[in-house]
């Protein structure tokens, strides 16, 4: 598994993104700019957290327009693979890859602690190291992490079995349903609030999130 | 020409800085004060002299990117 790791201005967490996969995937990831648009050679595509374009407009607004995202398109209508955390997730949506939006979390607080998620299915890519219903630690750092859509699409997301991971301790920032991952139909798009690739080592104070990513690493 | 498009949350999104603001004025003493709805306003200043051409560009452009359909609705001006 080859991965990319987007850059744009405004996202910080891409560094903590190539430890991940570097310990995952015992490969180097490459880092993709904004502005570039061959994405060859990649089987997955990652978009870090962070604050692209200082989240004017709307959180992943700007970045939903860069010339990269045209290029993720493609790649995801090619069948590759597209992660998306935190402000990932928010370009995800923004670019229409992935249904539904993120409001302003409904306390209106930034939350940064950690959050329990529960694995709502392990047949996918990114969940196969983890057991079905399995819950695990990650966390999370998001002051728009409020994930909305209408009732029918909530429905269709559910009927479908495209949600990925729903908050299982409690549901802080006020998502539809504790959703806090969905996938695209294939089950090739995910994007999710917490971030996985912030406990992956014990150096970080756990290692919840390294199953994550060896699942990537073993698709 | 100048465009005034106004971007607010659809009906029935929760709006939670519209709560804050209403919660804000009611410790103020504006007991009067309801529900609270906050949104914004873009002002967009185009190279047309057609009110209706205006009018079209700013809603292709309130589509594409100045508002998240999913969440907001718009509406747009065109002041002389």
């Amino acid at each position: 598994m080859r991965a990319g790791i987007l850059l744009f201005p405004g996202i910080n967490r891409e560094r903590d993104m190539v430890l991940a996969v570097r310990q995952s995937f015992g490969t180097e990831p490459r880092i993709v700019w904004h502005k570039e648009t061959d994405l060859t050679g990649l089987d997955l595509v990652i978009i870090p957290g962070g604050f692209s374009f200082g989240d004017y407009l709307r959180c992943g607004a700007m970045a939903a327009q860069s010339p990269v995202m045209r290029a993720v398109r493609d790649h995801a209508a090619r069948g590759g693979y597209v992660l998306g955390v935190c402000n990932g997730f928010q370009i995800l949506t923004e670019t229409g890859l992935l249904p539904g939006a993120l409001l302003r979390n409904a306390g209106l607080r930034f939350l940064s602690m950690d959050t329990m998620l529960k694995v709502e299915r392990n047949d996918t890519v990114f969940t196969a190291k983890y057991a079905k219903g399995e819950v695990f630690r990650a966390p999370m750092a998001h002051g728009d992490g409020n994930y909305t859509a209408d009732e029918a699409t909530l429905d269709r997301l559910e009927g479908e079995g495209l949600v990925a991971f729903r908050y299982h301790d409690e549901n802080r920032n006020g998502s539809a349903r504790a959703i806090a991952g969905v996938y695209s139909p294939n089950l090739r798009v995910l994007g999710l609030m917490p971030h996985p690739e912030d406990l992956v080592d014990p150096l970080m104070g756990g290692t919840d999130g390294k199953p994550f990513f060896d699942s990537l690493a073993a698709a | 020409m100048k465009a005034v498009v106004t971007v607010m949350l659809k009906a029935g999104v929760l709006d939670p800085q519209g709560k804050a603001i209403g919660h804000a004025l009611n410790n103020l003493g504006f007991a009067q004060v309801g529900e609270v709805r906050a949104g914004k306003i873009i002002e967009l200043e185009l190279a047309e002299t057609d009110p209706a051409a205006a009018k079209a560009a700013a809603e292709e452009m309130a589509k594409k990117l100045l508002a998240n359909m999913v969440i907001e609705s718009f509406k747009v001006e065109i002041a002389a």
